[in-house]
């Protein structure tokens, strides 16, 4: 067993992670280490073989691929280092990592940790969706490991349960790999991703979608032969016939390695509890990306990263920040999870100076109210739509009356 | 080719046979009608190996699960199978249950099993902290374990395979012709097979084939069983089997800890008359979601990993059915349900003396293989992954490709090359665990595939 001794272990090579990690070793001399777990770094984007990448960190609009690439150049350019192969498998005493790679069973010590591990769909089984255990059934990450890394064939006629972004990248996917999606179910009234990209998206793949609906059973005893769908509103069920379905959004935290550092978890996200600069309560640790914002598009996850790394340089210089009286920031209905779900007086403000939600409801003229104690300390309409699929962000700024003292924020709509 | 022996049927009983037999000089043939061994009842059960201490007093069954707890549990000392000795504390939710305590306490005494003690109310919380609200009290039972359902049937088949017996599968068995030269024809979807002797060990079918040799005297009924895995991070809310006290209805509903590192929630018992029903169904889940928030309230804020329903072959008959017929060379090993795992070397023991006792000649072999050493799948034991020596001797132990199950490329080579190998995902999962995690193949799935894809190609079949 080596150990590996470094300044920045950074966990996950998604865009957060080589984000953070050319941010920090571009502009110090600390050495950086990222360590991922697959054969390349590069994250979701890797396997995302379409346009629409970049656009807010790269300032460019490119294929998840070729982003991935740039990301992985520039943190190597950088200065980072990058294990590839390589997955932290459990933690040492005082953060130290264990990992396993082809090289053997090694441990990483670092003065602080970055996770950046990411998010994923939940699968069928943790949905509850009954009925037969066909082969066919699939999370748009596999789909996409599939054709664009394996080029695996897919059915020939799909159902995609969700409407939102990723669902319609599913639609893409399968039809690159010559498989029709028949039909896109969703509980929502309203398909969740961008008006544009639905009319669009209905066109170009003629797709139909089934809003206030929910699939009650997978068919199939070896392949799967359809899903049942039952409306919402009238409680009719019908079979729709397919080979394959794809189980799309739905996002759960990659939050093992946080869990099992006792790391407190965010109720909402359940990714780690972080406050505007990425911390976590445990010393030295901090979050960044989808981990803790499941799930938000690539490029934000980037900025994140770079957010992160720049609280981890102070950090490392030995910089004091406030801690201790962080005030609970809280979700209350419509949304689902806020995150940072801390407010630490004094702290910079979070990426992009938002916060970043998620809503279980359409709400086409937003107006959000934060309160405090019963009190109301802010109230604030804002001129983008809440929908759910997609994250909704809120300017820091509403926070600025926060009473420190005061308990915990709610944040309502 | 004539047959000595031809077993019907590739679960855990007639691996187990296959096994004990194929230490004898006899030509030994194992035939089903999966493309794996172990795919029917065997693959989806409760997983754990019992002390039999609530079996029926002075049956077979309660004599063979004994048997088999102490057989198998020495089998898997020796070839890897995880078994862990957890214990189990069975739970009295109400005066009744309490007041039935004794009364079990007896009748595992009954059984010869002599270790179980009553708890307190405030003993059963501090064995399992997080049990939900309301448990009056309860009784230990230490021995009670929890095994790895898949392993067993592939050892078996694996030293069966290695002392020279024939596995023969996808051969689903058509037609039966008793010849009265003393040989019996089994007409199978890949031809014809000639035995000697015929071993009935098909599970959910033996009633089907029982009555093409012309008996009528059971009938198998499918009793569904669905059951919850929750996510590994679970695993400490429950480090004892929790056990509901058995009633008219069966063993009802418990929580478990898998040797994979999971909690189990399970199962259902639903009679059926479609023995290919393995689907879950939307009432289990309602009935498992009741049945489970009032057990261990806490359980339902962890992500569920998966689902699954098996179908165990409940008869019409008090005990397990097996019967010889030296007449047709015949041999029922019928209504094993679902303490089968347990007692499946016991049983098959048991099979060696019917045979003898039916005047079968049985030499044992000069020389037999050693018991297999089974790839090691469990929690109990350092996984290749954690294991640096192995690594440095073959670097695809280090390399994870299933992250949830942190199942590696050498194992999934190895399943694919194993004496029994894994033709398919499913048999790769049986095997390795690999897509079996949390995510269940979003990571993973594709990469797996490819390893089975460019192992098949390579291989000639």
């Amino acid at each position: 067993m080596t150990t590996i001794t470094t300044d920045v272990a950074i966990i996950g090579g998604g865009p957060a992670g080589l984000t953070a990690a050319a941010t920090l070793a571009a502009r110090t001399s600390v050495r950086v280490l990222v360590l991922e777990r697959e054969h390349e770094a590069g994250g979701i984007p890797r396997h995302s073989d379409h346009l629409g990448y970049g656009v807010r960190d790269k300032h460019t609009f490119t294929t998840g691929p070729r982003y991935a690439r740039r990301l992985v150049d520039e943190a190597t350019d950088a200065g980072a280092q990058l294990l590839t192969k390589t997955m932290v498998t459990s933690w040492g005493e005082q953060n130290g990592l264990n990992i396993t790679s082809p090289r053997g069973r090694d441990r990483v010590e670092a003065k602080a940790v970055i996770l950046a591990t990411g998010a994923r769909e939940r699968p069928r089984p943790a949905r509850m969706i009954p009925g037969g255990r066909p082969a066919g059934v699939l999370t748009t990450g596999e789909l996409q490991n599939k054709v664009h890394l394996y080029h695996q064939e897919v059915g020939t006629r799909a159902v995609v349960i969700g409407a939102e972004l990723v669902s319609w990248s599913a639609v893409m996917t399968l039809k690159e790999a010559g498989c029709r999606t028949e039909l896109l179910v969703t509980q929502h009234a309203r398909p969740e991703s961008y008006a544009a990209f639905n009319l669009g998206g209905r066109a170009m793949f003629r797709t139909s979608v089934a809003t206030r609906s929910r699939v009650t059973q997978v068919l199939g005893c070896t392949r799967v032969t359809g899903v049942e769908i039952e409306d919402l509103t009238t409680g009719r069920r019908r079979v729709v016939e397919c080979d394959t379905v794809v189980f799309t959004g739905d996002w759960i935290p990659d939050h093992e390695l946080a869990r099992t550092a006792g790391i407190t978890l965010d109720r909402g996200t359940r990714g780690p509890l972080v406050d505007s600069i990425g911390r976590t309560n445990r010393p030295g640790i901090f979050a960044a990306g989808n981990l803790v914002h499941p799930v938000d598009t690539a490029d934000i996850a980037a900025l994140g990263g770079a957010h992160v790394a720049r609280a981890v340089e102070k950090h490392l210089n030995g910089a004091t920040f406030p801690s201790g009286g962080a005030v609970p920031i809280l979700a209350r209905a419509p949304f689902k999870w806020v995150t940072p779900g801390l407010y630490e007086p004094g702290l910079p403000a979070p990426a992009r100076g938002r916060l970043e939600t998620w809503v279980t409801d359409h709400v086409r003229a937003p107006r959000v109210t934060v309160r405090q104690g019963g009190r109301t300390i802010a109230r604030r309409s804002l001129p983008w739509p809440a929908s759910p699929g997609r994250v909704f962000r809120i300017p820091w700024d509403l926070l600025k009356d926060v009473d420190p003292s005061g308990g915990p924020v709610e944040l309502t709509l | 080719m004539t047959y000595d022996i031809t077993i019907v049927g590739a679960g855990v009983v007639g691996t187990a046979i296959a096994r004990a037999l194929s230490r004898y000089d006899l030509n030994v043939a194992l035939l089903d009608a999966a493309n794996d061994v172990g795919q029917g009842t065997s693959k989806a059960n409760t997983a754990i190996l019992h002390t039999g201490f609530d079996a029926k007093p002075g049956t077979l069954e309660s004599r063979l699960v004994r048997r088999g707890y102490q057989l198998l549990a020495d089998y898997a000392a020796r070839t890897g199978i995880p078994l862990e000795r957890t214990g189990a504390v069975l739970v009295a939710w109400t005066e009744e249950e309490l007041a039935n305590l004794p009364a079990l306490q007896d009748k595992a005494v009954a059984n010869g099993y002599e270790n179980c003690q009553r708890l307190t109310a405030e003993e059963v919380y501090a064995a399992v902290p997080d049990l939900g609200p309301g448990a009056l009290g309860g009784l230990s039972v230490p021995d009670e374990s929890i095994i790895c359902p898949w392993t067993p049937s592939i050892a078996y088949a694996t030293e069966a395979v290695d002392n020279g017996a024939t596995l023969l599968l996808e051969h689903e068995v058509r037609a039966v012709d008793v010849h009265p030269g003393g040989t019996t024809t089994l007409h199978t979807t890949q031809g014809p097979v000639t035995t000697r002797w015929l071993i009935n060990a098909a599970g959910l079918g033996a009633d089907v084939l029982d009555r093409a040799l012309g008996h009528d005297r059971f009938t198998v009924t499918p009793r569904r069983g669905e059951l919850l895995v929750f996510d590994k991070l679970a695993r400490p809310l429950v480090n004892k089997i929790v056990l509901p006290v058995p009633s008219k209805l069966g063993k009802g509903v418990l929580v478990s800890p898998t040797v994979y590192g999971n909690v189990m929630l399970g199962p259902t018992a639903e009679d059926l008359d479609d023995k290919t029903a393995t689907g879950t169904s939307e009432g289990g889940f309602e009935f498992l979601r009741t049945k489970g928030e009032k057990l261990m309230p806490v359980l339902f804020e962890e992500e569920v990993t998966t689902a699954y329903a098996g179908l165990r072959a409940a008869i019409d008959h008090g005990d397990y059915l097996i019967d010889t017929d030296p007449d047709q060379r015949y041999l029922l090993v019928g209504g094993i349900r679902s303490t089968g795992l347990t007692s499946s070397m016991a049983i098959a023991e048991h099979v060696e003396s019917l045979l003898q006792d039916a005047g079968l000649t049985m030499t044992a072999k000069v020389e037999v293989a050693d018991p297999p050493l089974m790839p090691n799948i469990g929690e109990h034991a350092p996984r290749p992954y954690e294991r640096g020596d192995l690594i440095a001797q073959d670097p695809a132990f280090g390399e994870i490709v299933c992250f949830c199950e942190r199942v590696t490329a050498g194992e999934i080579r190895d399943a694919l090359t194993a004496t029994v190998p894994a033709v398919d995902r499913a048999g790769v999962s049986k095997r390795t665990r690999a897509t079996n995690g949390r995510c269940q193949g979003f990571y993973c799935g594709a990469n797996v595939d490819a390893c089975i894809t460019k192992h098949l190609q390579g291989a000639p079949r």
